[in-house]
């Protein structure tokens, strides 16, 4: 998790990142909920969400994008190295209060220039995509 | 009250500061399974040539949630945000946010735009140090839900 493990000199378009399984939970949500300071109902509070006519409660798509960057932080070695990280929000992320919820995340560089890669990153849960055009950038260099 | 076209092209005036610290860097890097400890070791920052630990690569959020709130605020918006759901997001970092900076935060609104009933609004905070050191661009697209349609 520290040591980088990745020869950076070598990364070509086309390889693949090794991907994850991120389990999320309702305690998930609301430790993000006090970390983020994004203390919105909806991802904590179940009668709430269906009020406002979610199926559940959602995570917050913040938790999402910062969760499945870490499989390019592993990769590339030093969370410094992402330059630019940007996605979409495609789908909620329903959260089963006994359940919780899993999001299965990989990762394929599809460009190499210079001392920069980017990584474009698939999240997907229950089968549908949570992540569009999830790309992030990375530093190479020394 | 529907959004307000007109706010495109505003500059709110900076707000700040946030000091970023150690322990909301640890805190945040928990929350999102960030395990470089370059998150929550000082030596290992400063083995990788950081002044003290970064922040994820997301945390900018934290400050934007922090002092970043006048779009909200600006009576002019007619933005309802119990309406809002977050379409987009990206951070440019010029510099890792580091534990001791004194952040400024510059909110424009970049772009209203009206697409069948609904409005996108595209924003972008500009996060810099007290003395103009840029760390982070992040850039938000917002989408308002109109008021004739069902709850999603």
């Amino acid at each position: 998790m520290s040591e980088q493990t990745t020869d950076l000199r070598a990364v070509a378009v086309g390889d693949q990142l090794p991907g994850r399984t991120i389990h999320l939970t309702r305690e998930d949500l609301v430790r993000y909920a006090g970390a983020s300071l994004d203390r919105n109902r909806i991802h904590w509070d179940e009668p709430f969400a269906k009020q406002v006519g979610l199926p559940d409660v959602i995570a917050h798509g913040m938790l999402t994008m910062g969760s499945a960057v870490q499989v390019v932080v592993d990769w590339v070695g030093d969370a410094g190295r992402v330059v630019e990280y940007a996605t979409k929000f495609t789908a909620p992320v329903v959260v089963d209060y006994d359940d919780g919820a899993d999001v299965e995340v990989s990762g394929t560089v599809k460009k190499v220039e210079g001392d920069r890669a980017t990584v474009e990153l698939t999240a997907t849960c229950r089968g549908q995509k949570v992540l569009g055009r999830a790309l992030a950038t990375v530093r190479l260099d020394g | 009250m529907a959004v307000n076209p007109e706010i495109a092209g505003r500059a709110y005036p900076p707000a700040g500061p946030y000091v970023v610290s150690r322990a909301k860097i640890a805190e945040f890097a928990e929350a999102v399974g960030a395990v470089d400890p370059v998150h929550t070791s000082v030596e290992v920052a400063r083995e990788r040539g950081y002044a003290d630990v970064i922040a994820p690569p997301t945390f900018a959020v934290v400050i934007d949630m922090f002092v970043g709130k006048t779009l909200y605020d600006d009576p002019e918006s007619g933005i309802d945000f119990s309406r809002v759901v977050h379409g987009e997001q990206r951070f440019t970092h010029h510099a890792p946010l580091t534990a001791g900076d004194e952040i400024y935060t510059t909110l424009h609104v970049d772009q209203v735009r009206l697409v069948g009933g609904h409005a996108m609004v595209t924003t972008r905070t500009e996060l810099a140090t007290a003395d103009g050191a840029p760390r982070c661009t992040a850039v938000s697209t917002l989408v308002v839900r109109g008021e004739d349609e069902g709850e999603r």
